[in-house]
């Protein structure tokens, strides 16, 4: 476990020392503050607006950073030479794959705690309440959410050689099931066999990332979900990142390297 | 002696291209064995399959047949790797990282306790003559002291086996004579390594025995004083001459 840990923390070094964070903290930030200084049409509900266009922005940062960073991971290292004296260290390729997964998700994660810290903040200055539990809920889903989209991304970055072609690959799956993942079954009836048990394969296979997604939750004060669904809907993300993971260890462990 | 690396019957093929091209044989059929506290010369022309083998003896690619066993153990099992030391030939290391992140990142990856850790930093950057700039970011260091931290990474562990790729390699004369310095020292403590080189002269002075590889066949293998004595000439023109060169005018 300590070697695991040791190449997370180096992970973690790694993303606070470049600039790609702050970039889209500063950015979300200074969004977020206009938007919220402008009172439209008087209207006491316009919070709402905000919160949705800063919980927007906060999903889409913390996807670039997720995606971006997670895909230069090991073709980095190959790229640099710096795998060669990783691996000629009592360091299996199992423990690299999951010391680069739980770097990224914990870089991920402090990442999505900077956010949310900026995003209660601004809703508190106008709403005067911190629903903490609900914010909770929000991050740790949107958090599990991201362990499945690094572990994709890592699967990916040993199968594509170049980091932006698996970015780009990604980017276009993790929007696809965000965007239409939840229709495809609906699509489905309409279609004529084999595309009808074609598409509802891919509806059982691909992992809903939709669930995941609570911003109505906040944004219209919802009551929380159950904890009993929280965990089941965490499980669930988990047993996705233990195939992806288990894909990408599979994929490594013939996989020359010099 | 006790054997530290056995080499058996190695053979690394790797596939054409294209499929109507016959495979390319990088290394065949090496057998090699090199003893506790020796330190052997790797030679070969470039493309003779040197790396290929050290490449094989670190687990970074699968041989086709054969086996390599690093303290009796096949390099497989990353057991094997836990006392050995390794520079490859051109050294790039994580540059957002100062020499002294490094080494405490690779103690940790050898599991060596924390104090013990600090204590061994300090005397790998002391040897390699980096202690100055220990906190410096090692992207603002020149190609020599890149290649000083590689040293000083390979050292990390106390390894009874250092495996050194071209330790020399695009380096001043000033820092080819430290890192003979360096392979001495090593010698003299009754450490094993095991280097590739161009540099007849270094490993003239330092090795105790040579393999000469080519084209991925062995084609001399023996003390540096009895081969040098079996041909009546310096070790270049023993590689030369074993290597099939023949002295064309120009």
């Amino acid at each position: 476990m300590n070697q695991i840990f040791a190449v997370a923390g180096i992970v973690i070094k790694e993303l606070y020392r470049r600039k790609d964070f702050y970039v889209l903290f500063i950015v979300t930030v200074l969004i977020c503050l206009v938007m919220g200084s402008v009172n439209i049409y008087n209207n006491p509900d316009i919070i709402r607006y905000d919160k949705a266009i800063c919980l927007l922005l906060i999903w889409i940062s913390s996807l670039v950073i997720a995606i971006t960073a997670t895909a230069r991971q090991i073709p980095a290292e190959r790229e640099q030479r710096t795998l060669l004296p990783l691996l000629a260290k009592p360091l299996s390729r199992t423990q690299l794959i999951l010391g680069k997964f739980l770097g990224c998700w914990m870089a991920c994660g402090l990442t999505l705690l900077c956010f949310y810290m900026f995003f209660g903040a601004l809703a508190a200055t106008r709403e005067h309440e911190w629903p903490l539990l609900g914010y909770l809920q929000a991050i740790s889903m949107h958090w599990a959410a991201l362990g499945v989209v690094i572990s994709l991304t890592l699967l990916g970055s040993l199968v594509f050689a170049a980091p932006s072609s698996n970015a780009t690959i990604c980017f276009v799956i993790v929007g696809g099931i965000l965007f239409v993942g939840r229709y495809l079954d609906i699509v489905a009836l309409s279609l004529h066999e084999p595309w009808r048990s074609g598409l509802y394969g891919i509806y059982y296979v691909i992992p809903h990332l939709e669930f995941f997604d609570m911003r109505k939750l906040i944004i219209h004060d919802w009551p929380l979900i159950s904890w009993e669904y929280i965990g089941l809907a965490i499980l669930y993300a988990v047993g996705y990142m233990a195939v992806f993971l288990a894909g990408a260890c599979l994929v490594f462990r013939k996989k020359a390297v010099n | 002696m006790p054997t530290i690396l056995a080499i058996q019957n190695l053979r690394v093929e790797f596939p054409a291209r294209d499929r109507r091209q016959p495979v390319k044989v990088a290394v065949k059929n090496l057998s090699l064995s090199v003893g506790a506290g020796e330190v052997f010369g790797f030679l070969g022309p470039n493309g003779a399959g040197k790396t290929t083998t050290m490449n094989v003896m670190l687990g970074f690619t699968n041989a086709t047949s054969g086996d390599i066993l690093l303290f009796g153990t096949s390099v497989r099992q990353p057991i094997a790797r836990q006392r050995i030391g390794y520079l490859p030939e051109m050294t790039y290391y994580y540059k957002f990282l100062t020499a002294e992140e490094l080494l405490r990142f690779y103690a940790r990856l050898f599991q060596i306790p924390k104090g013990e850790a600090e204590g061994r930093i300090d005397a790998a950057l002391k040897l390699v003559e980096l202690d100055h700039a220990r906190k410096r970011l090692i992207k603002t260091y020149s190609k020599g002291m890149q290649q000083r931290v590689g040293l000083a990474q390979a050292l990390i562990n106390n390894p009874d086996l250092l495996i050194l790729d071209e330790p020399s390699s695009g380096l001043d004369p000033l820092g080819r004579m430290k890192v003979r310095q360096i392979i001495q020292r090593l010698k003299d403590e009754g450490k094993t390594v095991f280097f590739s080189s161009h540099e007849m002269g270094e490993v003239e002075t330092v090795c105790d025995r040579v393999a000469i590889l080519h084209e991925g066949e062995l084609c001399a293998e023996g003390r540096v004083k009895d081969l040098v004595d079996r041909h009546q000439c310096n070790l270049e023109q023993v590689f030369l001459r074993v290597v099939g060169y023949q002295n064309q005018p120009l």
